[in-house]
């Protein structure tokens, strides 16, 4: 069983069923998932959580779904691993980066699919839809394949070719749509009214789907050892993550979980497509669309659905939001790579790059714990690095040759590094 | 100037049930008064207590967000789809 109540209006708190249902009839708003807190609160232990398996079904309970069978691939419970060579770089000083490139299809978006999938199972659909910039578009393939559904995965028509190819693999349909991650959200939003035997795991079942990105604040609260961060760093796309780590680290609190602490949350955009950015620096509550030119297609959304939410738990928290070009980008992702061996995506060097300006500004303190989420495998974005890094050097099949590159003690020589 | 409107599954209570309804306008603004005078109660679903659109409503012309052309003031030619849609999807 679950604890859900049902839906309710994030906005007017109407109430409506927990069926495929994604904004309030009367005002549009987004409806979220209720829960009898009562019922949870007498069931919700860390022993009982603790007891559970390595994956993020282990927070079954704080989830929409009935836990009994799961679409599973084995998402969540990625490291938290402690990153003092990144802090030592950045003048920081306790560092830690959730590596969530460890998902079976390399990124957070597992965790969103798994709960998404399950649910749309149990409401009894067949297929499984979405709109992707990517890493959406693996995940829900490869679910959809596991689970037996149909897939029918709608992508701008220039992402990286290796994000078409992994999706494609799974067997599903891909569609390439000749326009940009928001012409294809506007054209999957609109099919969600012409094709109601759709689970649109970002449309029509996105109240159930956003729920699992919670599983990202649970995990770091359990593996710092019941205990809260100071401080997160955050990518944002549509924002829907952000607000769903600080909703789950609030529902830590508000289940006697953890202590309470406020953990400030900041997020991190690139300069390409920072419509949250740019409302955050403007003091502005209203997010104004944008044609998202950036090599971090992932997170290349122009009117993101929950910039508004994301704005406000930043500002309630004492976060910030940065933006970086696509160059600091690039350095981020070296530079995670360089200091702990870690390869995230574009997204990643976003939220490392955004760190690092972040730190260096002092809006990151060096006397608070800071988690930051790495959140998209580097392999599927390679396309960002070509051109800017290779070989060291390319040398014949002789000792001379290496001799020429390495000292006597056996170090590279100065001018080959 | 006939305008073709797509009406989203939260707004077809209002139209009978038609995802698809035909208006006479030469603007957005004009076609959501023409619809409000055909299907009562349109107008407060799609517009706030100021006049303007609804935080999470968007409207696009033949597929654009009108918040890149003139918003509410942005022409419509004869024959041209405006299209309702919630704006809480995707990401």
């Amino acid at each position: 069983m679950d604890f859900v109540l049902g839906l309710r209006c994030r906005e007017c708190a109407r109430s409506y069923p927990a069926e495929a249902l994604h904004v309030c009839e009367f005002c549009f708003g987004p409806l979220e998932v209720a829960y009898d807190q009562e019922a949870l609160h007498a069931t919700v232990t860390r022993e009982r959580i603790e007891a559970g398996p390595p994956n993020m079904w282990r927070y079954a309970d704080l989830l929409p779904v009935s836990p009994d069978s799961p679409v599973d691939l084995g998402a969540g419970f990625t490291p938290l691993i402690r990153a003092d060579r990144l802090a030592d770089e950045l003048g920081l000083g306790e560092v830690w980066v959730k590596d969530d490139t460890r998902n079976p299809t390399g990124s957070f978006k597992d965790r969103v699919v798994a709960v998404a999938l399950t649910k749309a199972r149990e409401l009894g659909f067949k297929i499984a839809a979405c709109a992707s910039t990517g890493n959406l578009a693996n995940s829900v393939a490869a679910h959809a394949a596991r689970a037996g559904m149909e897939s029918f995965v709608f992508v701008p028509h220039d992402l990286e070719a290796v994000k078409l190819l992994t999706t494609a693999v799974f067997g599903g349909h891909l569609i390439a749509v000749d326009g940009s991650y928001d012409d294809v959200n506007r054209l999957c939003a609109e099919l969600t009214s012409e094709f109601p035997s759709w689970a649109f795991v970002n449309v029509n079942v996105r109240p159930y789907y956003a729920e699992g990105s919670k599983t990202l604040a649970f995990e770091v609260a359990e593996q710092l050892g019941w205990q809260l961060p100071d401080h997160v760093v955050v990518p944002i796309a549509s924002g829907s993550q952000l607000t769903k780590i600080d909703k789950g680290f609030r529902e830590l609190v508000s289940l006697g979980l953890v202590d309470d602490a406020e953990v400030r949350i900041s997020g991190a955009q690139a300069e390409g497509c920072s419509p949250v950015a740019t409302a955050f620096a403007e003091g502005s509550d209203h997010v104004r669309p944008v044609k998202p030119s950036t090599i971090a297609k992932s997170l290349a959304i122009g009117n993101p659905a929950d910039g508004f939410y994301a704005l406000e738990v930043v500002r309630r928290t004492g976060g910030s939001i940065g933006a970086v070009t696509d160059d600091e980008i690039v350095a981020g992702i070296q530079l995670l790579a360089r200091t702990e061996g870690i390869f995230a995506e574009t997204a990643g060097g976003v939220t490392i790059a955004t760190l690092a300006k972040l730190a260096a500004s002092g809006v990151v303190r060096s006397d608070e714990r800071v988690v930051v989420y790495v959140t998209g495998n580097g392999l599927k974005t390679v396309e960002a690095l070509e051109g800017r890094i290779g070989p060291s050097a390319t040398i014949p099949p002789t000792l001379e040759a290496v001799a020429s590159l390495i000292d006597a003690d056996g170090n590279a020589r100065k001018e080959n590094r | 100037m006939s305008i073709t409107v797509r009406i989203p599954t939260q707004l077809r209570s209002l139209t009978s049930g038609a995802g698809e309804v035909t208006v006479e306008a030469s603007d957005v603004r004009g076609a959501i008064d023409a619809l409000e005078a055909a299907h009562p109660g349109m107008e407060a679903r799609l517009l706030d207590e100021q006049g303007t659109l609804r935080r999470f409503v968007n409207v696009f012309v033949a597929d654009e967000d009108v918040r890149f052309l003139d918003g509410l003031g942005t022409p419509l030619t004869d024959g041209t789809t405006v299209s309702i849609v919630p704006a809480v999807a995707g990401g």
